[in-house]
């Protein structure tokens, strides 16, 4: 039998605390006046201050004084601690302890667009003022499972919804009441981006929205709280009353740590932000930050890779952030990131919490910051720091013993007080029986080995060779040994029963024989273990598994150190100047500090590094007008305008297409939100910059766009309930113009005191100030034609078609009206309005005069759109140099960003490619790609990286079948596979 | 009501707004003699200064021009400088079954249930599709027609792409079965709230079964008097006489293995791998075992983020190279508009390592050897078919890819679509804006 874990709770001298008003009808008032004295314990007053061989008082659930000598009262009554160590409780901020599970709104075919709560915001995913206390009930079994991790107090809040509302500050003391657990009842702010699930209004259905709507409550409120609403709201007042809150930040994943930190400084808010966990892979970002992160300690499963065809699913990025993970918080330590702990995501939080804690100190984590992140650092994150996280006078008396160093493995927690009420965890006052033992029954003499945690003792039984079947059971220092008969083939027991003594080398007790008949036994302790053996032992132990460099990004082909600008001359090129020059052959160009220095013959290279470039041609990078790639999300669907959503909120860094694009010599995209509503979001041009941040791939100073779109998708043709505005293309041009007339009238009274800021009529005045161009996502000429007209009643034009399968019908309007094109070379046939979609479109449209570019909307397509351009040749008879500014040079100038790249111009931007054959021909390659100088895509470094993946796997592999092998937990493989995009479904309505 | 009356109006509409499709050529009543261009026959060989000769819809000569004085017959075609090949085989194809992908009316690819080997792709397929046409003015000349679906998803069928009706489009009627063969691993469905993972198929030796059992039942039905019709099973009486072929669709490599055992066990005597994304390991056993792939198109991104980027460029040109009897088919996301692009996979193989005369029988021969139309197809030989092409230039890149003439079994077809039309409608509107 094991040995049971009992948690029981005693009165030391103290009564039940009961509120002093309350009435009793259960006996007599009692009140708890004692002072309970620890001494000669090793006490950890807080991280890195201890006080060997000290004694502490506690009063009232308080520490009432600590040091090597205190005062003694008369009445109080002391336990010894001598050889054992007091540490204070922990603290988790993330937890939802307690809280009743939010409801789910019940589900309907129709989706909701308006808010359902009455008196509040008008998005009901913004719940400030939801209260963790009305949801609360105390959960005594989950309590005595934290209790059992080491923590006494937690930070609860339902996590439900945007805003969330605020927590409470609940210590974790079993038999007290509501009123004395609660220790803060209005402590922190939650936040999120997932939506409350309490309702089903669709608003936001993205990341990005999420953040746009978040900014704009905050002005809300702020603009409320002078007192400008003619209605009451309810949500806006709770977001100023918990305006001095701590703000917790809740998300799952490092791209959202960031987006959170991001609204913080928008609005001067400082987030601690619960974590991922993968920190680490972007650690001088999440420096900058400033912010704390309250991090899990849930790392990833080894995956079971034992079947060969399975281990394939499993992709390097994932092995990797199996490998790295538990080095996370050692990395953030280094790196100087504050950080606290948290239980979340954690199976079992009493097993899990301190083996996985233990594997990180393995790993290298400091002790020291470790146990801060679990007592002063939450503490004084939320403002406690005088009552919690350490045991000076005046603390709550928040504390646990133990057997030694907490982070030792072979430390037993025997106790956890919380507000000076007592939590057995183990007996402290078990003996250790740990040791080899001659054992001397019925005048044999057995060999007995007990090993094992103290509690949990287990024992290994040999006569002579030959091993014995025994069970061992030990609890409350009684020892049971259960021995069955050497002869095997009888059925026979030996049962040995003994009370142990506190403190010996011998046992002595009872011994019931086989044949039933009584008598003794002594089990004799042979010499312990040297304690160089041991330490011998341990350092044996401490060998952690190799630890794969983290990359940029931290997947496959990712780079171990970033790229930087060269300078380089390509030595004899044929170059693609996309200027008056034309096409120059046996040219030279020089590449100096991230721009184009020479263009010309006989170049000195200088310090240049010099790259062969004989029969091979140089051209300027492809620029994607339209691409979807490298984000994490591509459309706002909530509602039929998104103006006030960005795709700049949403990049990702991580996404192996932008790898794959620069294999395919793409330097520039701009990223568009998709084509679900009319007025779409704000867009992101980007540098495919692999391996950089999200911020850092922006063109600094991009010129301002926003989607548009026309057509099936926004009418929701081909999917969606048929119930939001517009059904029909008429529909459609009455939304813009609503809009736009509501954004001149918002304008117009912007100065007024009254004036609300509204993010999406910001954007909308933008583009009627032509401060910020249109891409608007169009297919047949009616809609396109309408557009224009509607632009010219605003006075302001349509910068770009894009797609625009039937520009080549109103090209001379396109024309006229000043707008560009950028279309498919060959797409139709997808959907009814591209009936008329013709490959002929931009040679069409090119020879009207209209500029003219071919676009991808595809992560396949894009990383060859040189073949792309090269299909005008085909269809429509466009020369070569003019097919390639489709996608180069066009889109520069349709982006407006021709004065920096789109060609080879002596002091533009270094975005180069270098091609194996001629650039529109299906048998060139992109050996080179360079942004602003520096070399993204190498095809020999490709080689090299190939191999390097390849030893990399099975590196991984094998650590992880060794992990198998050892009986490490593995997960079966799973594998995140990215959705497949194609008309027709929501994420994908391009 | 409401729904099915705007359905209807839709394909009312749908039949108003369409032009009239290209009439099929007359039957070849005259020799025609192609003189001096660069012959590409297909198997390998070229000829530069060629001449080519064809009547009654068959190829009579095909020889070095500088080397004979044969006598020129019938119409003369002076090609110096340009490019003849052989018409392209788009294998494993829907052109004819679906027009609009949204507009679920013009749908016609994917019939419902199980094992369909009854379900016929020929009588669904539109010889009026604007998309066959589209595919005319880029070489792709013949085309395999599959139904999609199911794990058997039915009976396909080899057509030309020039003809009033079904019946007149027949090359090889009923080539083949195809299995879409189950994969050991599945796959959340996103759109309906599961988890987008990819794990371990716990039904995948239920389902392997399955096909099993429906094979060996089909097997013993038709050894038996079969004094009741059962259709299915009916539908698998050539494929066990060898006179339908079986295409697995798959691309495991584990499921590839099983795929080789299931044909061991069925003494299937011919079979072909349709996509075998990781058949590249299994090239030794693929060529030892006699099995055809047919690869996906090229023009895909890679299944794993750790794949080499160009791992989907390269496959058919590896699996090539290594001695596997292997073609280029195009299903996919957008397969049929994109089926006109199938000369610029071949052209992909070239980039990522073939001789573009090997690249050419990845859409010529080899495709008419898997699909078991080799004598009247594929290359440029006498006593074939004269379904061939003239290009200005490499039919393979898009640059050269410019077709003057084309032939189907003789025919002089026309070479316009929906598209060129409109093209040349607006192209005049724009003159005449011009002029004026």
């Amino acid at each position: 039998m094991r040995l049971k874990l009992l948690l029981c709770l005693f009165l030391i001298g103290m009564q039940l605390h009961a509120q002093e008003y309350f009435p009793k009808n259960d006996g007599v008032k009692t009140s708890r006046t004692g002072t309970t004295i620890f001494t000669n314990a090793k006490i950890h007053v807080k991280p890195g201050e201890i006080i060997e061989n000290a004694m502490f008082a506690i009063k009232d659930g308080k520490i009432s004084a600590i040091g090597k000598n205190i005062n003694i009262p008369a009445n109080s009554q002391t336990i010894d601690l001598t050889g054992k160590e007091v540490y204070p409780s922990f603290i988790d901020l993330y937890s939802t302890f307690g809280i009743k599970k939010p409801k789910e709104a019940e589900g309907s075919d129709q989706p909701q667009y308006k808010a359902g709560r009455e008196g509040y915001y008008w998005n009901d995913h913004i719940r400030p003022d939801t209260k963790a206390l009305s949801y609360f009930s105390y959960d005594k079994k989950l309590a005595e499972n934290m209790q059992k991790a080491g923590f006494g107090v937690v930070n609860t809040h339902q996590a439900d919804g945007i805003i969330r509302g605020n927590g409470m500050l609940i210590a974790l003391s079993p038999d007290a009441t509501e009123g004395d657990r609660i220790l803060k009842e209005r402590s922190a702010q939650y936040l999120s981006f997932d939506k409350s699930v309490k309702s089903r209004q669709s608003y936001p259905t993205s990341t990005m929205g999420a953040m746009a709507l978040i900014r704009q409550a905050y002005y809300d409120a702020k603009w409320y709280a002078k007192g400008k609403s003619k209605n009451k709201d309810l949500a806006l007042e709770a977001i100023n009353n918990n305006k001095n809150l701590l703000q917790i930040f809740a998300v799952d994943n490092l791209l959202d740590e960031l987006r959170a930190d991001k609204i913080g400084d928008e609005f001067g808010i400082q987030y601690a932000i619960l974590g991922s966990g993968f920190e680490f892979e972007r650690v001088e970002e999440i420096k900058k930050t400033g912010a704390t992160f309250i991090l899990p300690l849930n790392f990833p499963d080894a995956y079971d890779v034992e079947d060969p065809y399975l281990a394939k699913e499993v992709s390097l990025a994932e092995m990797k952030r199996w490998n790295q993970a538990p080095a996370n918080l050692k990395i953030l330590a280094e790196n100087e990131v504050p950080f606290i702990l948290t239980t979340k995501g954690l199976e079992t939080t009493e097993k899990d919490f301190r083996k996985n804690l233990l594997k990180a100190v393995e790993y290298g984590l400091d002790k020291e910051i470790a146990l801060a992140a679990l007592t002063t650092t939450p503490a004084k994150l939320i403002g406690e720091e005088n009552r919690l996280g350490n045991l000076q006078e005046g603390a709550w008396a928040n504390f646990i013993i133990t057997s030694g160093d907490f982070f030792d493995k072979e430390t037993t927690l025997y106790e956890n007080w919380v507000q000076g009420r007592r939590a057995v965890l183990e007996d402290m006052n078990t003996t250790n029986i740990k040791g080899d033992y001659d054992l001397v029954v019925d005048g044999k003499t057995y060999k007995v080995k007990i090993s094992g945690e103290p509690a949990k003792p287990k024992a290994e039984v040999k006569l002579g060779e030959m091993k014995i079947g025994s069970k061992l059971s030990f609890s409350n220092n009684w020892i049971n040994l259960l021995l069955s008969s050497p002869d095997t083939t009888k059925a026979e027991f030996i049962r040995l029963i003994s009370k142990v003594p506190k403190k010996t080398d011998k046992i002595s007790g009872k011994a019931i024989l086989a044949n039933g008949s009584e008598s003794t036994f002594t089990a004799v302790k042979k010499a312990e273990e040297t304690s160089e053996a041991k330490k011998d032992k341990k350092n044996q132990k401490t060998e952690t598994p190799e630890i794969v460099s983290v990359s940029y990004p931290n997947v496959a082909y990712g780079f171990d150190k970033l790229p930087e600008a060269e300078n380089i001359l390509f030595r004899n090129a044929t170059v693609w100047t996309n200027g008056e020059e034309g096409i120059l052959k046996n040219t030279d160009v020089l590449v100096k500090n991230g721009k184009i220095s020479r263009i010309g013959n006989n170049i000195n290279a200088g310090n240049a590094r010099e790259i062969d470039a004989t029969g091979k041609h140089l051209t300027s990078g492809i620029i994607d007008e339209h691409s979807h790639i490298a984000a994490s999300a591509i459309n706002e669907a909530g509602h039929n305008s998104s103006a006030e959503v960005t795709m700049e909120d949403v990049i990702d860094p991580t996404d192996i297409n932008i790898y794959r694009n620069l294999a395919g010599g793409v330097t520039t995209i701009q990223l568009l939100h998709g084509s679900a509503n009319p007025i779409g979001g704000r867009s992101a041009i980007l540098r495919l910059k692999w391996g950089a941040a999200a911020e850092e791939m922006l063109l600094k100073d991009a010129p301002k766009f926003i989607k548009f779109a026309l057509g099936e998708n926004v009418k929701q043709s081909n999917w969606g309930s048929r119930s939001r505005f517009p059904q029909t293309r008429m529909g459609v041009e009455q939304v813009f113009t609503d809009y736009f007339t509501r954004a001149r009238e918002y304008e117009a009274k912007k100065t007024s005191a009254d004036a609300r800021k509204d993010l999406e009529m910001e954007t909308i005045s933008e583009i009627l100030k032509m401060e910020r161009f249109v891409t608007a996502h169009s297919y047949v000429q009616s809609e396109i034609n309408m557009l224009m007209k509607v632009a010219e009643n605003f006075d302001f034009h349509i910068n770009t078609f894009t797609h625009i399968l039937e520009g080549y019908k109103v090209a001379d309007k396109m024309k006229e009206h000043g707008a560009g094109g950028s279309t498919f070379s060959d797409w139709w046939a997808y959907k009814y309005e591209v009936n008329d979609a013709i490959p002929f479109n931009a040679s069409l449209m090119h020879k009207v005069g209209i500029t003219t570019a071919i676009n991808s909307d595809d992560a396949e397509m894009s990383r060859r759109l040189n073949q792309e351009a090269a299909k005008s040749i085909k269809y429509g008879g466009v020369s070569e140099e003019e097919a390639w500014k489709f996608i180069t040079l066009n889109p520069a100038k349709l982006l407006h960003i021709d004065n920096r790249v789109g060609s080879i111009k002596t002091g533009k931007d270094a975005d180069l490619v270098l091609w194996s054959d001629n650039p529109l021909s299906v048998y060139a390659k992109a050996e080179k790609t360079l942004i602003q100088g520096a070399v993204y895509f190498d095809l020999q470094r490709d080689k090299e990286l190939r191999k390097v993946i390849s030893k990399q796997r099975n590196n991984l592999i094998t650590q992880m079948l060794k992990a198998k092998n050892d009986g490490v937990k593995t997960q079966p493989v799973s594998k995140e596979k990215e959705q497949h995009i194609h008309c027709g479904t929501l994420e994908a309505i391009h | 009501m409401k729904l099915k009356y705007i359905t209807l109006l839709a394909l009312f509409s749908f039949a108003a707004n369409t032009l009239a499709q290209q009439t099929p050529a007359p039957k070849q009543s005259d020799a025609v003699t192609i003189v001096g261009a660069t012959a590409h026959l297909g198997n390998g060989e070229v000829i530069e200064n060629s001449l080519i000769i064809f009547e009654n819809a068959k190829i009579t000569q095909v020889m070095d021009a500088g080397e004979t004085k044969m006598q020129y017959r019938g119409e003369i075609i002076e090609a110096q400088g340009k490019h003849v090949y052989p018409g392209f085989i788009a294998a494993n194809s829907t052109l004819g079954l679906v027009e609009v992908d949204a507009v679920r009316a013009t749908d016609d690819e994917d019939e419902i249930g199980e094992m369909l080997p009854h379900i016929r792709s020929i009588i669904a397929y539109n010889t009026e599709s604007k998309l066959v046409e589209s595919m005319r003015p880029n070489g792709v000349l013949m085309g395999q027609i599959v139904p999609r679906g199911s794990r058997i998803s039915g009976t396909s069928s080899v057509v030309q792409f020039d003809a009033w009706n079904w019946e007149d489009a027949v090359i090889k009627e009923n080539d083949a079965i195809h299995l879409n063969w189950p994969n050991s691993f599945s796959r959340g469905r996103w759109w309906a709230d599961e988890d987008s993972v990819i794990k371990a198929n716990e039904e995948y030796q239920k389902e392997v079964r399955e096909i099993t059992e429906f094979f060996n039942s089909a097997k013993a039905y038709l050894n038996g008097d079969q004094e009741i019709a059962h259709l299915p099973y009916q539908a698998m009486k050539p494929v066990f006489e060898n006179k339908k072929s079986v295409f697995v669709h798959v691309d495991g490599e584990k499921e590839i293995l099983d795929v080789i055992q299931f044909m061991k066990e069925q003494a299937l005597g011919k079979l072909t791998i349709v996509g075998g994304y990781q058949a590249l390991k299994l090239a030794e056993t693929l060529k030892k075992n006699n099995i055809s792939v047919l690869t996906n198109r090229p023009h895909n991104t890679p299944d794993k983020d750790d794949d080499d980027y160009d791992y989907p460029y390269k496959l058919a040109a590896q699996l090539h190279q290594a001695g596997v009897l292997v073609g280029i088919q195009s299903a996919g996301r957008m397969e049929r508009m994109n089926t006109r692009n199938l000369p610029f996979y071949a052209g992909t193989a070239v980039a990522h390592g073939l001789e573009k005369e090997e690249a050419l029988k990845l859409i010529t021969s080899n495709v008419a050897q898997i699909l078991g139309i080799d004598e009247v197809a594929g290359t440029l030989e006498k006593g074939k078919d004269a379904t061939l092409f003239i290009s200005e230039g490499d039919a393979l890149d898009m640059r050269g890819n410019i077709i003057e003439r084309a032939f189907i079994q003789g025919r002089d077809i026309s070479l316009e679509t929906h598209q060129t039309e409109l093209y040349q409608r607006y192209s005049n509107k724009y003159k005449e804006k011009k002029a004026k």
